[in-house]
């Protein structure tokens, strides 16, 4: 039980260091501090989904980013129909966090059951390469998609609004997003802890044992995948306010090959795994980016480190190996 | 700890001094792509506006360049850092589109101002123009009307088109039948980042057309000449400074020869401050500068000359000083619009061997004080 | 204009001529993860290493052919060094870590090659011999991609013996089906890995050096001929060098004729613009599709290696 405890510590001391960084940033006068930490939050969150089926799941989806670039895209949606007064699909638009949230996931969801439901008939590469080929059909065709954008994207004028807050100060949006990734984790540790999650570990470790004890391993990865989905496009939306633009890029391959690189960096399967990775690698793009245009060599170089020596990620190398399961 | 680049210690030789040598520094930030496939612009952009901060002299400009690695995301967080850590008052160096348009709202927003030495989308220079920002090159649609307008003058009458499936593509194909008179033989819009041509040219071949029109940027435009001359397919091409530049003639070798197009600027442009530019960058940096290392040290030396004339903390002066555009631009004659785009001579130019380096040379002019046609979406005066 | 019979000849041919570089590629990957079970995603930095060595080659003799062989020997070259460092330590780890390793000797080798070569993309062009057309009787086509073709088919040929007919082949499969036994038989496993890893390099640096002639060699080339080749051998079935043959011109087929028609259906019952424009679209797509199909009815590709 040492172990649950030392990584129950560490949890903690993420999650706070996440506040109280930005929290001195406010106070010392450094907003784009603030800006960075909620990037390495909504960054996380991404990660979190993900790590849901790829972590705790044994899934690797090397197209998740696609959830991401569409939750992006429904915040970018509403926002602009919002702001033009134009209906879309008959609705009209939004320019509130709490409705573009549930649409966001609601979009992600009904996606991710489609892929879902097609690639978890495959395994191993099969499916790393099939959700890989989802993601790409759906990036090619939001660049080629005039209407909001293609490849330029679509800007968002103005954020999006939570109610009580100014979202356009970094302290406040930077409040949102610490709070939504807090809540998804509380419920993701819930998850885990239930029978569900039970399920979903048994399913990883050996599918026909599992079958045989009438769990249905296709239906709860199913699920699972719909969830992880939901959460990524969530972060999606979020990082649309943020930068406030969404653009294809989001969907591309290589933002699924950052996510992964988040996921792995802080500690596969690990609860606050994600949050960890996001934190080391923003860290790492800012350092190195501001030191020299070779930047990439020593990022290449230290991800492979990890890789080779460090194989439990952070977390790991702090709080020794995941408790059983 | 930051990839500074402080002229005080580099400029010693040559100390001519600027206006308003005893302010502080203002803080320029460069954002350009500095890896993958667009390294090669962003270097000479980087390089264009070092030189003219070198032949300047003093330490008017605090330059910090970083690089955005291509991707929106990177740029828009390299740009927060700049203003707000860095506190840069003028940002520039932004290649394509699509990082502009993530970018430059974003910028605008924060009271800093912008000035692009390359990407110049059409919303940025209508509906969406901002007094802080300014575009010292031009805006996207400008060279393929010049070659419209040329190919249609000069005996081009069936004209193929290509470009990829992306808004600067079809921005292009838009701006090319603006002003082209005769037919066009057939229209395809190929996939960005597509290498293999084949399937395009034998349509081509197959078309009648008695020309080939092309917007195929960086590595796209390589693959496509290369493909081109090893076809047997003898159609005469017309394009712009976009895919013939001499940031691409060099791997291009003769399968460039002869592409007639267009371009504000080439490196034998006829006046006293091109060829001591050409020779400076010649002799700093051992190629010859392309269109955009020549649009990035005109950037630079708007950039001064405003300084020279005013207060960047005082916005609307500093504005003002460089509407004015009081300085010795390259490329010849230089004013703004009202959207703050430029008001410019454009050339057409022929890919031609001189000297054993495969360069462009200047033909002729192809349209004199060209303005956009998004000024007029620009509700400032 | 009208689809003829000779514009469809010629669009055949190109189909076949990309869908064999691509076997190229699609070879090399194949074997490497079918005999180590290893996913190698700097598999496309290994083509562009081929194509950089070989422009630099070129340009320092002179000769195009001396090019090509040091293009193909840098890659093995570089291929086996990395095997040795790196590859090495993630045979026995999973998927994952290696999509990370993999993903970082990307990053690495893309800087590096910057650095060495110069940010701007290199020339590199066609020999005399093979530069110009000939014509075929319906149509003129380039000499150098039939060549292209003609390479493709030779080194098919070459490794179809080489799995078939040596003793290195029946090793190879052997250690397809199992690795362990092999070892056990007294088989040198490490040797044979670094063999096989560098044998997959040397076809992806052959590819990058012949591709390279025509189109630009610069950093980053790498990447989107990675993913279509993970595509073919998807659709192939991961270790088989038949299936990699298959699926790469299935591949290289629909994709040039998808490119060529896709555009013009569209344009049969809507405006010409809009048509261009959504017929790219779908034909950029198209691949994914097909994979997406291929595998919700074969889930294991269309000639899976293991019974």
């Amino acid at each position: 039980m040492r172990d649950t405890h030392k990584e129950t510590v560490v949890n903690l001391a993420l999650g706070l260091g996440l506040l109280l960084v930005p929290l001195w940033a406010l106070w010392a006068d450094q907003p784009f501090t603030i800006t960075l930490a909620t990037r390495i939050a909504i960054l996380a969150l991404a990660g979190v989904g993900l790590n849901l089926i790829l972590g705790f799941g044994g899934m690797v989806s090397f197209g998740h980013a696609v959830f991401f670039g569409v939750g992006g895209y429904v915040a970018g949606i509403l926002s602009q129909h919002a702001t033009s007064g134009v209906p879309v699909l008959g609705l009209p638009g939004s320019n509130q966090m709490l409705v573009i949230w549930p649409v966001a996931m609601l979009v992600a969801g009904l996606l991710a059951a489609a892929i879902g439901a097609l690639s978890l008939r495959t395994e191993g590469i099969f499916f790393i390469m099939i959700t890989l080929a989802f993601a790409q059909m759906v990036y090619y065709f939001a660049i080629s998609w005039p209407a909001y954008g293609g490849e330029d994207g679509l800007p968002l004028v103005l954020r999006n609004r939570f109610p009580g807050l100014n979202t356009m100060r970094p302290w406040h949006l930077f409040l949102v997003a610490w709070g939504v990734l807090m809540v998804v984790l509380g419920a993701m540790a819930a998850l885990r802890a239930s029978r569900f999650g039970a399920a979903l570990m048994a399913i990883r470790q050996n599918p026909e044992r599992a079958a045989a004890v009438g769990i249905n391993p296709y239906g709860v990865k199913l699920v699972a995948f719909v969830i992880s989905g939901m959460v990524t496009g969530l972060a999606g939306a979020l990082m649309a306010d943020l930068s406030r633009f969404a653009s294809p890029a989001m969907m591309a391959w290589t933002m699924s090959g950052e996510l992964i690189v988040i996921i792995i960096l802080g500690g596969t399967g690990r609860l606050f795994g994600p949050l960890a990775g996001a934190a080391i690698l923003v860290g790492f793009e800012v350092t190195f980016g501001g030191m020299t245009e070779h930047w990439k060599l020593w990022l290449g170089l230290v991800l492979l480190a990890v890789v080779l020596f460090a194989r439990g990620g952070l977390i790991g190398a702090l709080a020794g190996r995941a408790r059983h399961g | 700890m930051r990839l500074r680049t402080t002229l005080a210690a580099s400029a010693a030789a040559l100390t001519l001094g600027t206006g308003a040598a005893w302010a502080d520094p203002v803080t320029v930030g460069l954002i350009t792509t500095l890896s993958g496939g667009g390294a090669g612009i962003g270097t000479d952009i980087r390089d264009g506006f070092q030189l003219a901060l070198t032949m300047a002299g003093g330490d008017a400009i605090h330059l910090v360049v970083e690089d955005d690695g291509q991707r929106p995301e990177q740029a828009v967080q390299i740009a927060d850092r700049m203003i707000q850590s860095e506190r840069a008052d003028i940002l520039t160096g932004i290649i394509f589109s699509n990082l502009a348009m993530a970018v430059v709202p974003s910028v605008v927003a924060q009271d800093v101002f912008y000035v692009s030495p390359n990407a110049g989308p059409s919303p940025l220079a209508g509906a969406g123009c901002n007094p802080l920002y300014f575009n010292a090159a031009w805006q996207n649609d400008m060279l393929h009307e010049a070659s419209g307008a040329y190919a249609g003058a000069n005996g081009m009458v069936n004209t193929f088109i290509l470009a990829p499936n992306y808004p600067a593509g079809t921005d292009a194909l838009t701006g090319f039948k603006r002003r082209y008179t005769g037919t066009v033989a057939g229209e395809i819009y190929t996939q960005l980042g597509q290498t293999d041509y084949a399937a395009e040219i034998a349509q081509i071949r197959a078309s009648g057309a008695d020309s080939v029109f092309i917007f195929l940027p960086g590595g796209m435009g390589i693959s496509f000449m290369r493909q081109y001359a090893q076809s047997g397919v003898d159609i005469p091409v017309i394009s712009t400074a976009f895919t013939v530049g001499q940031d691409n003639l060099p791997a291009m070798g003769d399968a460039a020869l002869n592409v007639i197009n267009s371009g504000q600027w080439a490196p034998d442009t006829d006046n006293d401050a091109n060829r001591a530019f050409v020779t400076a960058f010649r002799a700093a940096y051992g190629r010859t500068p392309s269109i955009y290392a020549s649009q990035s040290y005109d950037t630079a030396n708007l950039i001064l000359s405003a300084i020279a004339a005013a207060d960047v903390e005082d916005r609307d002066a500093f504005r003002a000083a460089l509407r004015a555009a009081d300085f010795t631009s390259v490329r010849g004659d230089f004013a703004f619009g009202n959207n703050q785009h430029p008001i410019q001579d454009v050339y057409m130019r022929q890919v031609v061997m001189a000297d054993g380096e495969i360069t462009n040379r200047t033909l002729g002019l192809a349209i004199e004080d060209y303005q956009d046609v998004f000024a007029a979406q620009c509700t400032m005066e | 204009m009208p689809v003829t019979l000779a514009l469809i000849f010629e669009q055949m041919l190109n189909g076949v001529q990309f869908g064999l570089m691509l076997f190229l590629m699609s070879a090399g990957l194949t074997l490497v993860f079918g005999v180590m079970g290893l996913i190698n995603l700097a598999h496309g930095s290994l083509y562009m290493l081929g194509a950089f060595f070989c422009a630099a080659g070129a340009a320092a003799t002179g000769n195009f052919w001396l090019g090509l062989v040091a293009g193909t020997a840098a890659a093995a070259a570089a291929g086996a060094l990395i095997e040795v460092s790196v590859i090495r330590r993630l045979y026995t780890r999973d998927h994952l870590d290696q999509v990370l390793a993999t993903f970082a000797l990307i990053l690495i080798l893309s800087e590096g090659t910057k650095m060495v070569f110069g940010p701007f993309p290199l020339y590199l062009n066609v020999p005399p011999i093979l530069s110009g057309t000939v014509d075929l009787g319906l149509t003129p086509y380039s000499v150098y991609r039939l060549a292209l073709i003609g390479f493709g088919l030779a080194v098919a040929l070459g490794l179809w013996l080489l799995i078939g007919k040596t003793r290195l082949g029946i090793r190879i499969r052997a250690g397809e089906n199992d690795r362990e036994m092999i070892a056990a038989l007294g088989v040198n496993i490490r040797a044979l890995y670094t063999l096989v890893f560098a044998l997959g390099a040397a076809l992806a640096g052959l590819a990058g050096a012949l591709v390279g002639a025509v189109q630009s060699v610069q950093v980053g080339m790498g990447e989107p001929v990675l993913i279509l080749a993970f595509v073919v051998i998807v659709i192939g079935g991961i270790g088989s060098i038949k299936g990699a043959m298959v699926g790469a011109l299935i591949v290289g087929v629909i994709d040039t004729m998808g490119r060529f028609l896709l555009p013009r259906i569209f344009a049969t019952f809507m405006e010409a613009s809009d048509a261009s424009g959504l017929g790219a679209a779908l034909a950029s797509m198209l691949i994914y599709v097909v994979m997406a199909l291929v595998l919700i009815l074969r889930p294991k590709g269309l000639f899976p290696a293991h019974a």
